[in-house]
C-alpha cells in the first residue's frame, strides 16, 4: 500500500519537477530519491504494516511475497536508474517525464503484484501499458521508434481487448471478480469460465511475449530507444509474470490440471522459437530481445509447476534476470555499434566493463555460481517436483545448451577478436557495475539468504 | 429477453473487431476496430450484470449483486479514453513522419 501510493505521487512530483528544475542532474538526483523512498516504505511496510490505512475492500492484497517481490522490482528499478539515466538524456528533451511514466509504470507493478480483483489486474496491466507506449515511440523522429510504438500500441489494445473479454465471461459465469471467491471447476466444468479461462492465457501470453504470441517482441524491442528496451524486458516482464501467475494461482487453481499441458506447450514453443532464432541474429540488441522470449520460457515453468519451489524461483529468477539484463543493456547503450562486431576487443580497452559484462552474459546462460543457475535450477526442480512432464525438463536444459552458443557469441567478441571497440565509462558507473556483478555472485552462492526475507 | 440474445450480439461484435483488426491495412480502422472490441464487451458486461441483479432478487436477497459489472465498464471507459489519446498522438507522429496511416509501414524493422 505504502509503495502503491508513494509511486503515483511522485509520478506527478516528477511531472512537476520537469517544470521547476532546469538542471537534469538535480531532476534526476530527485528519481533517484523517489526511488530509495519507495524502497525504504515497503520495506517499512514488510517490517511493521503499511502507513496508509485505506480500506480496499478486498481487492488488494499485500501479502509477503507481492512485498517481497515489490522490494526486487524498486532494487531494480534504482540500479537501472544509476546505470542509465544519464543515457535517457540523449532520448529527447522531455527528461522528467521519462522519470514520471516510469514512476507510473512501478505504481501499475505493484497493483499487478498484489491484486485479488480482476478490475486491480486490468488497470494495473494499462498503468504498465499505456506509459510503455509512450516511452516506445519517445524518439520521435526516427522511424524504428514510431513503427516499435504503433506496432506495440496495436498489439497490446488487442490483448487488452481479449482480456476483457476473458474477465467478462468469467464475471458471467461466477458473478464476481474477486479471484479468490471464484472457486472455478468446484462445479460442473461450465463453458463460459473455461472459455474466459483461455482468453485470460492467451492475453497474458501477449504480454509477458510467449510464443506464438511472441512475434511483435523482437520488432518492438530493436526499435524502441535502448534505454527504454531495459526497462521493458526486465521490470515490466517480470511484474507480469508475476500477475499471471497469481491469476492462475488464485482463480484457477482447481482448473490446474486442464491448463498444465497447455502452458507446458507454450513453455516449451518459447523456449524453442526464441533461443533458435536468437542464435541467427547479428545485433547483440536483438539478440537480447529473442533472449528475453526464451528466459520468459524458463519462467513460464512456474506457471506449470505452481508449488512453493515455483514461487521462490520465480522470486530469484526475476532478481537474477533483472539485474543481469539491466547490466548488459547499460553497456549495450554506451556502444557505438549494436552488432555482435561492435564489440570486439572491448576487453582491451575496458577491461572492467568486459569483465562485469561477462558475469551478467555468464548469468543470463545458467554458468553455476551466477545467479542465473540457481534461479533455472529452482524452476527445473520445481517442474520435476510435480512428477509429471520430465520431457519439459529435459527440453529445457538443451534449450539453456542452446542459449549458451549466443551468449558467448558476445564474450568471444569481447576477449578474442581484435577491433577498438570502447565506451565512455566514468568511475562511478564501473563501480555499480562491479557491485552489480557481486549482487550476483552473491545471489548465485547464498540464495537462502535472499529468500530468508520472504519468510522470516 | 433472454441472456443468450446479448452474449451472442456482443460475441459478433467481439467477432467483427477481431476480424477488423487482422484484415484491415489501414491503422485508424484498426484502432476502430479494437475499439469496437472493447464496446462489446462493455455491453457483455451490462448485460451480466442485470442478470446477476435480476437472479439475486428473484433469490430473495435484496442486495447490490451486479453492481459491480458496472463499475467496471467505467473503468474499461476512462482506460479507453487514454488508450486513444495515446494511440492518436503515435499515429499522428508516424504521420508527421511518413505522411500515411498504413500499417503495411510496419514491416522496416524485419530485415
Amino acid at each position: 500500500m505504502n509503495a502503491l501510493i508513494i509511486s503515483a505521487v511522485f509520478g506527478v512530483i516528477m511531472m512537476f519537477s520537469g517544470i521547476l528544475l532546469k538542471n537534469k542532474g538535480s531532476i534526476r538526483a530527485v528519481a533517484i530519491a523517489g526511488v530509495l523512498l519507495l524502497l525504504a516504505a515497503n520495506i517499512a511496510e514488510m517490517c511493521s504494516g503499511p502507513l496508509f490505512h485505506i480500506p480496499v475492500e478486498g481487492m488488494l492484497r499485500f501479502e509477503r511475497f507481492s512485498l517481497f517481490f515489490n522490494n526486487i522490482v524498486f532494487v531494480c528499478t534504482l540500479v537501472y536508474f544509476l546505470l542509465t539515466a544519464r543515457d535517457m538524456e540523449k532520448v529527447g528533451a522531455d527528461y522528467a517525464e521519462y522519470f514520471a511514466l516510469i514512476f507510473f509504470i512501478l505504481a501499475g507493478t505493484v497493483m499487478v503484484a498484489s491484486f485479488t480483483s480482476l478490475l486491480i489486474l486490468f488497470l494495473g496491466i494499462e498503468i504498465i501499458s499505456i506509459p510503455l507506449y509512450i516511452l516506445t515511440g519517445s524518439d520521435k523522429k526516427n522511424l524504428r521508434s514510431n513503427e516499435a510504438s504503433l506496432k506495440y500500441f496495436l498489439m497490446g489494445a488487442f490483448s487488452t481487448g481479449l482480456m476483457l473479454m476473458g474477465i467478462a465471461l468469467i464475471y458471467g459465469s461466477t458473478g464476481t471478480f474477486n479471484t479468490t471467491l471464484m472457486s472455478i471447476g468446484t462445479k460442473t466444468p461450465d463453458l463460459p469460465a473455461v472459455a474466459g479461462m483461455l482468453l485470460l492465457l492467451f492475453s497474458m501470453s501477449f504480454k509477458v511475449s510467449a510464443a506464438p504470441f511472441h512475434f511483435w517482441t523482437p520488432d518492438v524491442y530493436d526499435g524502441a530507444p535502448t534505454v527504454f528496451t531495459s526497462i521493458m524486458a526486465t521490470i515490466v516482464k517480470v511484474s507480469v509474470f508475476i500477475g499471471f501467475i497469481r491469476l492462475f494461482q488464485d482463480a484457477f487453481g482447481h482448473l490446474h490440471n486442464t491448463w498444465q499441458l497447455w502452458v507446458a506447450v507454450v513453455a516449451a514453443l518459447t523456449l524453442l522459437i526464441g533461443n533458435i532464432t536468437a542464435v541467427f541474429q547479428q545485433s547483440v540488441k536483438r539478440m537480447l530481445a529473442y533472449s528475453s522470449i526464451s528466459q520468459a520460457g524458463f519462467m513460464l515453468l512456474a506457471l506449470f509447476a505452481m508449488n512453493s519451489n515455483a514461487k521462490e524461483g520465480i522470486l530469484l529468477y526475476s532478481l537474477a534476470y533483472s539485474l543481469a539484463s539491466i547490466a548488459i543493456f547499460a553497456v549495450l547503450v554506451r556502444m557505438a555499434d549494436y552488432s555482435f562486431e561492435g564489440f570486439n576487443g572491448l576487453a582491451r580497452q575496458q577491461p572492467l566493463v568486459a569483465a562485469v559484462t561477462t558475469i551478467c552474459i555468464l548469468s543470463l546462460a545458467g554458468i553455476p555460481l551466477t545467479a542465473g543457475f540457481i534461479s533455472k535450477f529452482y524452476m527445473l526442480s520445481a517442474v520435476m517436483l510435480t512428477g509429471k512432464y520430465l520431457w519439459l525438463v529435459i527440453f529445457a536444459v538443451v534449450m539453456a545448451a542452446v542459449s549458451a552458443y549466443y551468449y558467448f557469441r558476445v564474450i568471444q567478441a569481447m576477449y578474442f577478436k581484435d577491433g577498438n571497440a570502447t565506451i565512455e565509462a566514468g568511475t562511478g558507473f564501473k563501480v555499480l557495475l562491479v557491485v552489480v556483478a557481486v549482487l550476483i555472485i552473491l545471489v548465485g552462492t547464498f540464495p537462502s539468504s535472499i529468500l530468508y526475507w520472504l519468510y522470516f | 429477453m433472454p441472456i443468450n440474445y446479448y452474449i451472442f450480439l456482443s460475441i459478433a461484435l467481439f467477432c467483427i473487431g477481431i476480424v477488423g483488426v487482422l484484415t484491415r491495412r489501414n491503422s485508424i480502422i484498426v484502432f476502430m476496430c479494437i475499439e469496437l472490441m472493447l464496446n462489446a464487451v462493455n455491453l457483455l458486461f451490462v448485460a451480466f450484470s442485470k442478470m446477476h441483479h435480476l437472479a439475486a432478487e428473484a433469490a430473495g436477497t435484496v442486495n447490490t449483486a451486479g453492481t459491480d459489472g458496472q463499475l467496471f465498464v467505467f473503468f474499461i471507459m476512462v482506460v479507453a479514453a487514454a488508450e486513444v489519446s495515446v494511440g492518436l498522438a503515435i499515429i499522428v507522429m508516424m504521420y508527421r513522419n511518413i505522411h500515411s496511416v498504413d500499417v503495411n509501414f510496419l514491416n522496416r524493422l524485419k530485415h
